[in-house]
């Protein structure tokens, strides 16, 4: 079998199977969204302004969560230092995890994101335009956040490290998806938020693989 | 520029000129920030913003240097990790707690600005917000240099943060023509010349001087204290020899 479409393979059943995969992330996601209505008061209006970044927000939390199983079980059992040395580029090794990633834990929350927004209140209109800005925001998401996930290798308390180093880098893709939806909801044009978010994930999805296989090679020597 | 880098990359010379060259800009720091000062309290009251346009001679040579620094940081980084040179890691350590004191000290002053003139102590403006981030990045620099025992890898893994918090940094910079909000946009370097007057604008540039000497001589400063530190530890390690 193709090595790559091999590891591919390995990723998303890690990330799918072992440790709960969708039912955690999603089981977050749910309970995150729950919380709101039960903290901001349940009056429809309110509910409804603030729907779609708070399914946006609770998205990018979610995000964070399967992040330290990225890189830090593999380098424990030293198949990180196998992967290093294999016949594939680690930057290429890397991409394939954090796709892998992407697609066992990304992609299914980007279905359940306009679920959770239009049980908030939100219009059902809004529902394509979240879904594909989660789909583009999950991808910068795994891609800038496996950067976090394999600098914090080899530290003390890891997984909170890479919450605290992810999250300024969440910001622009936040703030793009944040002001394609809210431009939506308002009736203005939302291309250009939208364009910028798929702009940033190109960006990680391009840069992210570089400064993950340094940090890995740094973390491994 | 390579030359003057490669001069002082020798810890030996390093030492030497910084013995001097920390004091002085110290001095100088002194010097133009009482210039500076006596100018900006003896400017005539802002039209619109009456007294608070003091606050702006703190305030805005903070954000500068705020910026100025993660630069700086992110150059030594570089060169530590592309060159693996012991001294510019010394050097982006040195800087990181100095450039979150200077975001710190603007987010604090545009505070304390944006009560009497917004109104309220802040707003989710796009520049407040991406100095504010900046301020993370500070923080997330230093746990995670603190995270790592390894002091060698703990040293390359916060270089590659730093270089790619690098990225952030024009985001900071240019937000303000992004998402033109409650911030009032760039008055100083403004296109087509500055649009603040002179009697504001020769206090600002010698606070600005001011902060930028401040900066040299507490970083030179810094770098002393950490080349001691690593002279100290290995000495320790001979010594357990």
């Amino acid at each position: 079998m193709n090595p790559a479409l091999g590891l591919l393979r390995r990723e998303i059943a890690i990330a799918w199977g072992r440790g709960g995969g969708l039912m955690v992330t999603g089981g977050f996601f749910a309970g995150a969204t729950l919380l709101l209505p039960l903290a901001s008061g349940p009056e429809p209006e309110r509910l409804a302004q603030i729907a779609p970044g708070a399914a946006w927000t609770v998205l990018a939390l979610s995000a964070l969560l399967g992040l330290e199983r990225l890189f830090e079980r593999d380098y424990e059992d030293g198949a990180l230092d196998l992967m290093a040395h294999a016949s594939l580029p680690l930057e290429f090794t890397c991409a394939l995890k954090c796709l892998g990633h992407w697609l066992a834990t990304g992609a299914p929350l980007a279905v359940l994101a306009p679920l959770a927004a239009i049980a908030l209140g939100a219009s059902p209109a809004l529902a394509p335009l979240l879904f594909a800005c989660a789909l583009a925001g999950g991808l910068a998401f795994a891609f800038t956040g496996g950067i976090g996930a394999a600098l914090s290798l080899g530290a003390r308390r890891g997984g909170l490290l890479t919450a605290v180093i992810v999250l300024p880098l969440f910001v622009p893709p936040v703030i793009f998806g944040g002001g394609a939806l809210h431009a939506f909801d308002s009736g203005l044009p939302w291309r250009a938020g939208f364009a910028l978010l798929g702009a940033y994930a190109a960006a990680a999805v391009a840069v992210g693989p570089l400064a993950m296989a340094a940090a890995c090679r740094n973390a491994l020597s | 520029m390579t030359q003057a880098l490669a001069f002082l990359y020798n810890p030996h010379r390093f030492m030497a000129f910084s013995a001097w060259a920390a004091p002085l800009l110290g001095a100088l720091a002194l010097g133009l920030a009482a210039a500076g000062l006596w100018l900006g309290f003896t400017a005539p009251e802002d039209y619109q913003q009456g007294d608070t346009v003091r606050i702006m001679f703190i305030h805005v040579p903070a954000a500068w240097l705020g910026l100025f620094v993660y630069l700086c940081m992110g150059g030594a980084s570089f060169l530590s990790l592309v060159f693996r040179q012991a001294l510019a890691d010394a050097a982006a350590r040195a800087a990181a707690p100095l450039g979150a004191v200077f975001t710190g000290l603007a987010l604090a002053t545009g505070s304390l600005w944006g009560k009497p003139m917004w109104g309220t102590w802040w707003v989710w403006d796009a520049r407040l917000t991406s100095v504010f981030v900046l301020f993370l990045f500070y923080l997330a620099y230093m746990a995670l240099r603190a995270a790592i025992d390894d002091e060698a890898k703990g040293a390359r893994a916060a270089a590659i943060l730093a270089l790619v918090g690098l990225v952030n940094v024009p985001v900071v910079h240019w937000s303000v023509e992004w998402w033109n909000t409650l911030h009032q946009g760039r008055t100083v370097f403004a296109a087509g010349g500055s649009r603040a007057a002179s009697v504001f604008l020769v206090p600002l540039f010698l606070m600005s001087l001011s902060y930028m000497a401040g900066f040299g001589s507490l970083w030179l400063v810094r770098i002393r204290g950490e080349v001691w530190r690593r002279r100290a530890a290995a000495a320790e390690a001979r010594l357990a020899r």
